[in-house]
């Protein structure tokens, strides 16, 4: 199984797809804290859509890069989602359900049209080829930004995900926050999503603060914990689906490894945490 | 020289107008207990104070205080349930008004610690925040008020839902903000008796008008 490792690693390609992808399951976990705690996550797997629908168009109007057409169109669906759910006149979720059926719809039109059929499944599964070029600096450069970003905010990230009303009261700006959190999600989203893919990319975000906070609980933990979760989730999904497909053959797709292996650490930490209820409640007996 | 003067406030809540050219004015170190039926504006009218709310017309001045620098006890805190935080990282957010780079100073820290004093949260530091009990829940929240200010406190309904034994000590510890460190307070209650007690200047919201008056003169219409 070593000298299958060692194989992977020697790709060039596979390379560029484990520093995109380590970098975006570290900012996706960060941000999927903050995300799940103030009811967002379904803002997430709708850009997610729309992504898709933006791959599709990058496709067809033949760009080679197509990060360039899907961050910004993506960030403008991000804070388009954002006042749709704040002015409260379409709910949240519905207005989310909306978005996400109507670009996916879109997406997948211009795709067929085109006649670009072998793409789609890609885009929606995510391919671990699909990391090339330009997209590496790109990818890393945002998810570094991320990152930083989260950092520099995290007292104020946490004021304001606990408490809007005690935050606005202290002079901050509640709504600047909710605007950069979309769009740090919309970033986060795009770049993971080629390799991911827009179906499976919101479990990337949702799964490891969801697995955190079976078993910490307190911010600190859940935050360092969730980010940790995630990179080592996104290692062992990739190498576990290439050495599943070179010991057996069966094609085993790279993004759906990787939530696979979420959804396994997830269920351990579940039964962990009752388990440590228990015994906590044996002990005050 | 008051600290907080409202001049012909008119506050707009949902379809209607909820407070209607109110004026009072309070001195510093005064507290001030509000009250009234559930609907009469109590809320709305402290939201208004701490500039969550835009009145409609009239003017909130504030003398002395910087609006950031207002410790709020809000009565819901509007987080879920269980949301993973101790009461330490809680307590310590009430110093975000003095957040200038990314992180808590010493200083910070060190005011957090003393705020969980003053409230004896300090031995539940780190409790999480949602298993705490309902009197833990207020106190942890004013230790959060007062990391945010040393000047003006803004506490709705501090004492609901506690029983009798929670409630005289969370008053007992409003008060000596109050009385010993010259803080200037507003707080919402339904139990004006005891609030009053406490209290030297009330006002009163409701349907007939708001009536502002000093504690002496509410006692006394209160024995007649």
């Amino acid at each position: 199984m070593f000298g299958i490792i060692v194989e992977l690693f020697s790709f060039p390609f596979v390379v560029k797809a484990l520093i995109v992808g380590g970098l975006v399951s570290l900012c996706a976990a960060l941000l999927g804290v903050s995300l799940v705690l103030k009811r967002y996550s379904m803002i997430g797997d709708g850009l997610s859509h729309v992504g898709f629908g933006t791959l599709g168009l990058a496709a067809a109007l033949g760009i080679a890069s197509p990060l360039k057409i899907s961050v910004p169109l993506v960030l403008l669906a991000a804070f388009g989602l954002l006042r749709l759910s704040e002015s409260g006149k379409i709910k949240g979720d519905a207005a989310i359900a909306l978005v996400s059926s109507g670009s996916l719809a879109i997406g997948s039109i211009i795709v067929e049209s085109k006649g670009l059929n072998a793409d789609l499944t890609g885009y929606m599964f995510g391919t671990i080829l699909a990391v090339g070029g330009e997209d590496l600096y790109i990818s890393s450069g945002i998810a570094i930004a991320v990152a930083a970003a989260y950092i520099f905010f995290y007292n104020r990230i946490f004021a304001v995900t606990f408490d809007e009303d005690f935050s606005k009261a202290t002079g901050v700006n509640v709504k600047l926050y909710n605007t950069v959190l979309a769009a740090l999600t919309a970033l986060v989203v795009v770049v993971g999503m080629r390799v991911m893919g827009a179906l499976l990319i919101s479990g990337l975000i949702i799964f490891p603060a969801l697995t955190a906070m079976r078993v910490f609980k307190n911010f600190k933990s859940v935050v360092v914990c969730s980010a940790v979760v995630s990179i080592v989730c996104f290692f062992s999904g990739i190498i576990l689906s290439y050495v599943r497909e070179r010991a057996t053959g069966l094609r085993t797709p790279a993004g759906a490894s990787v939530v696979v292996a979420n959804l396994a650490v997830f269920l351990a930490f579940t039964a962990a945490g009752i388990a440590r209820r228990k015994l906590k409640g044996r002990k005050r007996r | 020289m008051s600290v907080l003067t409202c001049e012909n406030l008119c506050v707009r809540y949902d379809a209607g107008l909820i407070i209607k050219d109110l004026s009072f004015s309070l001195e510093k170190g005064d507290y001030l207990c509000v009250t009234g039926e559930n609907g009469s504006g109590k809320s709305t009218l402290m939201k208004s104070l701490l500039g969550l709310l835009k009145p409609q017309s009239g003017k909130i001045a504030l003398n002395g205080i910087d609006r950031r620098e207002m410790g709020y006890l809000p009565q819901q805190s509007s987080s879920v349930r269980d949301f993973p935080a101790n009461v330490y990282e809680v307590v310590l957010s009430g110093c975000l008004n003095r957040l200038k780079t990314p992180f808590y100073t010493k200083r910070d820290k060190e005011r957090a610690r003393e705020a969980m004093r003053l409230t004896k949260t300090e031995k539940i530091e780190k409790r999480p925040f949602g298993e705490l009990s309902g009197g833990q829940v207020k106190r942890v929240l004013l230790a959060r008020a007062l990391c945010a200010s040393e000047k003006f406190l803004a506490l709705d309904e501090p004492a609901a839902g506690l029983d009798s034994a929670g409630e005289a000590e969370m008053y007992g510890l409003i008060g000596e903000q109050n009385r010993e460190r010259g803080v200037t307070v507003v707080m919402i209650s339904h139990d004006v008796k005891t609030a009053a007690r406490y209290a030297n200047k009330i006002l009163c919201l409701g349907g007939a008008g708001a009536s502002f008056k000093t504690a002496e003169e509410y006692g006394k219409n209160a024995e007649v």
